[in-house]
């Protein structure tokens, strides 16, 4: 009986205490909040540090994506490196969930702090690629598929990427 | 049964079989990678490995290779024991330490058996920290790519190129680490069934190169259950849908027809549904002589008007095509009348298939289906170039011919999946295989004996066999004829399961007479024969059951249109100028005032039309084709036809709804049309069994056309509108244009994708089968419409008078015109496809190299063929007929020339025709162009 009395009493503190903590809440928009630069706002596609688009489209990303808002489609470049022919988000779909961006095997997708996407036409928060690719490098500075990748490319002949040795000769008789 | 203790589990197996496909047909999950279900094992990969043990005192095991263990009664195995599962993470560990980072730039990835291994073991981190081996890609031509980094030298390539499908330019190179899958040298891959390799490959070494520029991942790709018509085979397809676009064939199991491999017309040529040449609206035909787009509604009352019969006035008839549905071809002919309805098979063609239907079903022998065929010993091929007009019946007979070895492994009682014991004991003893042929063809090296014959002396050759068989006299055979007849003969009689092959290929009734009258005479001798013969397009055998014998044929047509007793055509589905000689096609079509057309691709006869009508293809449409064995096999919309196209049916349906014609007041579906068919025709009346209608539900579910994984469904059509629409409704059968549903256990024509937790690639097959490598779980797909004759009544067809002697001598100087079949553009549509019309060679003429020497040309220069004019007396009077390439083919039999079928420049050549060959001047090589394609067939050759 003294136990649970003391219990309430400790409740009833504590909440009290809340009363004197000044709010986490601010007066948006007016006011601004910090958003750390890992928030997940909406998704901008990133280039690899050569320039290049990092997307490949392997769709996962669309894989990923709870609400389905994603759809691409693959093409192969002259140089030999898959890139999407165009890339869709709806983002009147999106529910900023990051999926895509954890799904990403390149770094391409990355999710922004940037969450402020009022329109008064749905259609308009349909984002194609031009849209949504940014010249920059986005978070990740160094990261480069194709380095890692097996897959020759123009200006990365096999054995060439990190990590692989030289071409076998088949021909060659010595172990 | 035996029965096998698996982690302390009594299971009750197959006797005969190994461990690992006991485990997969009990649905255990055991990785493997160099096993395949057809075929067999070599224990190559050290993948399935499980420990076994002695007895149940033994505590220690022993690891063994599932796939190279047998079952016993009583022997116990440990699956999931830290020994089994820490050596199979620890093989695929190796097996992905020279493994490329690829997986996203991989078409393999997402249905990689190779990933769902690994996954399925448990491997994750890559701990070596050496370099990764790397290997230079090879061109292997514009059907498959190539990606050597991937490999993890399974031989499953080679034993699939080489050891199944008799291919002999894929091999593995070099040794240890340095393993290289490939080709001697840069080149396109020779086989007929390369393609293949796009689904053997347990990783992503051989994929599909036509899927590599606009590529879509497995679970994106929306699929329906379809048949491949590209031949008359009737192999079951997977086709695949994204974006309105087609985007890739795979293999649909049916254990009847054609397991678990298609050929590369089947699998690459389906592409043409993407051609530009594919109509979206209908065309009318105005005052300026150009068509203007009309839009549906409009267009029918044209065709309805057009089609509007008068009493005694307007005359209206029909063409129907053997690449047609049973359907579409069925609702023309009740539009048109019987008596109007021509089937659209050539004036050649169209005895040959009457006549091959009428065969098979008098014939006592059984019409085997592909399964049946790979278990014949002893087999006779009479005229038919199986490679290049059913190739996968080609495939088969490389099966066939092995059953020399079973019986061997038998007597030492090897089991049937020890693959590379089994050819190491039998080296090259096979099944007797014997071809009678014009000339050389891709099963001549499984043959024992070969011998190139013009088609009238196969027949005899043939009656021969027959007569021999009988107990009859031979004697008026030419000498070296009749050893060969009796070296036949005896083989035929040995065999347990002799299969007698022939077809329409060669163009000879006669030829198919005598393959009759063989099997006829084995099941006399008390041997259970089977007869196979070929036709060539989808639906030839079930267009000839729709008509019966003695339907009107083109050239009967041609003289009503002539006598101005026709004023209105329909022609479903067919270019007429690929049925006969451009002059006489032209003045059909002249000679009718609607010539109305529906078609899907733009063709000479289409744009001949004055009203054309967008049909939708294969892909977009369903139907039922009847194959060359009989089955009547339903396909599927794939997806929803766009713009203005519609199934042929639904066009033919609402014309005659909106003439209110009687005889469709009861057909509201599709399914209402197979239904009237199956009880007007009796021949037909097993096509409702083909598959089930559309009230089917499985366990109350519809099934999906699209996977549980489909993306992009709420930004795929954002670019037009971001309001998604519903998903489209299909009335007409069980399954459905979304991801609601359920994809298990239904009936094997309703399968339109696999996979199963944990399995994401093609393997995953095993789990709809109800054992591993049998039968579809629901039962295989197909309905047989022929079944053999009971009795042995011999009927008029298959007795015709035979004479053995040879016939009189072919006049010098003249040639007889033998058809040569390309897999590759001696079919219609398959070459609208931009990867196999790379491989479309200019259409060509054969001759032996010393016919040539006397006609003074040389490879690669002019012929001009020529028609002796009977007309004229005395001097030789010849009108040209066409102007070809000269191609030496020393094998080709004495007194023939193969022409090339399909091909450009060969339309107006009629096999079996006897003409003059001469040199051409100012011959130039042409670009390769098939029939119908632009500009509605060209002469030939140019002469400059």
């Amino acid at each position: 009986m003294f136990k649970s009395l003391r219990s309430q009493l400790t409740t009833i503190w504590t909440i009290l205490q809340h009363s004197f903590t000044p709010a986490e809440t601010v007066q948006y928009p007016e006011e601004q909040p910090y958003l750390a630069p890992r928030y997940r706002g909406r998704i901008v596609l990133t280039r690899d540090p050569d320039g290049d688009e990092r997307c490949v489209a392997c769709n996962l990303c669309a894989a990923a994506c709870p609400p389905d808002c994603i759809a691409l489609q693959q093409g192969v470049r002259e140089d030999g490196r898959w890139y999407p022919e165009f890339f869709r988000i709806n983002f009147s779909r999106c529910i900023m969930c990051g999926m895509c961006e954890e799904a990403c095997p390149t770094n391409a997708i990355q999710l922004t702090p940037d969450f402020e996407m009022c329109e008064y036409e749905r259609q308009s928060m349909v984002y194609e690629k031009e849209h949504l690719l940014i010249s920059g490098t986005g978070k990740y500075h160094d990261y480069n598929f194709y380095r890692v990748s097996g897959l020759a490319i123009d200006g990365k002949d096999k054995g060439q990427g990190q990590n692989e040795a030289q071409p076998i000769d088949v021909k060659s008789l010595l172990p | 049964m035996p029965v096998i203790h698996i982690d302390g589990q009594e299971y009750e197996v197959e006797a005969g079989q190994n461990i690992l496909q006991a485990c997969l047909s009990l649905g255990l999950d055991l990785p493997y990678f160099c096993w395949h279900p057809a075929m067999g094992s070599i224990g190559a990969c050290r993948q399935c490995a499980v420990v076994q043990y002695l007895n149940p005192e033994d505590n220690r095991g022993r690891i063994v290779m599932g796939c190279m263990t047998p079952v016993m009664d009583g022997a116990i195995f440990s699956l999931n024991g830290d020994k089994a599962s820490e050596f199979r993470r620890t093989i695929v560990e190796s097996l992905m330490l020279n493994h490329p980072h690829d997986c996203p730039v991989c078409a393999e990835g997402g249905e990689c058996h190779l990933q769902d291994m690994t996954v399925m073991v448990g491997h994750r981190d890559r701990q070596y920290r050496g370099k990764k081996n790397t290997h230079r890609n090879q061109y292997l031509g514009p059907l498959i790519h190539h990606e050597m980094n991937r490999c993890i030298t399974c031989y499953r390539c080679t034993r699939f190129y080489n050891d199944y499908a008799g291919g002999t330019d894929l091999a593995a190179m070099a040794a240890h680490d340095h393993t290289y899958f490939g080709r001697h040298e840069e080149g396109v891959l020779q086989s007929e069934f390369a393609g293949n390799l796009v689904e053997v490959c347990p990783t992503g070494v051989f994929t599909d190169k036509s899927l590599m520029k606009g590529y879509t991942r497995k679970w994106d790709l929306q699929s329906a259950p379809s048949v491949c018509t590209g031949c008359a085979v009737g192999c079951n397809t997977l086709p695949g849908e994204r974006y309105g676009k087609l985007k890739r064939v795979h293999n649909r199991f049916n254990a009847e027809v054609n397991g678990y491999f298609l050929c590369d017309r089947g699998r690459f040529g389906a592409a043409f549904v993407n051609s530009e040449k594919s109509l979206e609206y209908p065309g009318l035909r105005g005052e300026d002589g150009r068509f203007n787009a009309l839009d549906h509604h409009s267009a029918l009352m044209h065709m309805v008007h057009a089609c509007h019969a008068e009493e005694g006035k307007n005359k209206v008839a029909g063409i129907g095509s053997p690449r047609a549905s049973v359907e579409a071809n069925y609702l023309l002919r009740l539009l048109v009348g019987a008596e109007n309805f021509a089937p659209g098979f050539s004036d050649r063609e169209q005895p040959l298939i009457e006549l091959a239907l009428a065969l098979q079903q008098d014939s006592p022998a059984l019409i085997p289906d592909i399964q049946t065929i790979e278990s014949a010993d002893a087999i006779l091929i009479l005229g038919e170039d199986l490679t290049n007009t059913a190739p996968r019946i080609a495939l088969a007979l490389r099966q066939s011919v092995r059953n020399k070895a079973y019986e061997l492994a038998a007597e030492l009682r090897l089991e049937a999946w020890q693959d590379a014991a089994i050819r190491n004991l039998a080296q090259d003893q096979r099944s007797p295989l014997f071809i009678a042929s014009v000339a050389d063809s891709r099963l001549d090296d499984i043959a024992e004996d070969r011998v190139a014959l013009a088609p009238d002396d196969i027949a005899r050759l043939g009656f021969a066999v027959a007569k021999l068989i009988g107990g009859e006299n031979i004697s008026e055979l030419e000498p070296e004829l009749q050893a060969r007849a009796q070296a036949i003969a005896t083989a035929l009689q040995n065999a347990q399961r002799p299969l007698i092959i022939s077809g329409t290929g060669c163009g000879n009734a006669a030829v198919m007479q005598a393959a009759a009258q063989i099997a006829q005479a084995l099941c006399q001798a008390h041997n259970r024969a089977m007869l196979a013969l070929a036709v060539p397009e989808a639906n030839s055998l079930g267009q000839a059951m729709l008509t019966g014998p003695g339907a009107q044929s083109l050239a009967q047509l041609s003289k009503r249109a002539a006598a101005g007793k026709l004023d209105t055509l329909i022609i479903l589905e067919n270019d007429l100028y690929r049925r006969g000689p451009k002059a006489s096609i032209d003045a059909l079509l002249a000679n009718v005032a609607n010539v109305i057309v529906l078609d899907t691709l733009d063709n000479a006869t289409l744009s001949a039309s004055s009203l054309a009508l967008p049909a939708a293809s294969f892909a977009e449409s369903e139907g039922t084709l009847v194959s060359m064995e009989g089955r009547a096999q339903r396909y599927y919309p794939v997806f929803v036809p766009r713009q203005e196209r519609r199934a042929s049916w639904i066009w033919l349906l609402a014309v005659m709804k909106e003439s209110e014609r009687e005889e469709v007041s009861e057909l509201h579906s599709f399914d209402d049309i197979t239904r009237a068919c199956a009880s007007d025709i009796p021949a037909l009346s097993g096509i409702t069994g083909a598959a089930p209608d559309a009230h089917f539900r499985n366990a109350g579910l519809k099934i999906p056309r699209q996977t549980h994984r489909y993306s992009g469904r709420t930004a795929m059509r954002a670019d037009v509108s971001v309001h998604e629409p519903k998903q489209p409704v299909d009335e007409e059968s069980p399954l459905a244009f979304s991801m609601e549903g359920l994809n298990r256990s239904q009936p094997g024509s309703l399968l339109p994708f696999v996979w199963a937790p944990g399995w994401n690639s093609n393997q995953s097959l095993h789990k709809f089968q109800s054992e591993v490598g049998g039968h579809l779980k629901g039962g295989t797909a197909g309905a047989r419409l022929l079944l053999p004759a009971t009795g042995t009544s011999a009927s008029t067809a298959t007795q015709p008078d035979a004479t053995l002697a040879p016939s009189a001598p072919q006049q010098p100087g003249q040639w007889q015109m033998v058809p040569r079949y390309k897999i590759f553009g001696s079919d219609e549509l398959s070459v609208h496809s931009p990867a196999i019309a790379e491989l479309v060679d200019p259409g060509f003429i054969e001759i032996s190299s010393d016919d040539a020497r006397a006609l003074g040309v040389n490879d690669g220069e002019g012929l001009v063929l020529n028609k002796p004019d009977n007309a004229s007396q005395g001097e030789l009077l010849t009108i040209a007929v066409a102007t070809l390439e000269v191609r030496l083919n020393d094998s080709i039999a004495v007194g023939c020339a193969g022409y090339s079928v399909g091909l450009a420049g060969t339309e107006d050549i009629i096999a079996a025709d006897k003409l003059v060959l001469s040199k051409a001047d100012n011959w130039k090589r042409h670009k390769p162009q098939i029939i119908g394609s632009d500009g509605g067939g060209s002469t030939g050759g140019d002469h400059v």
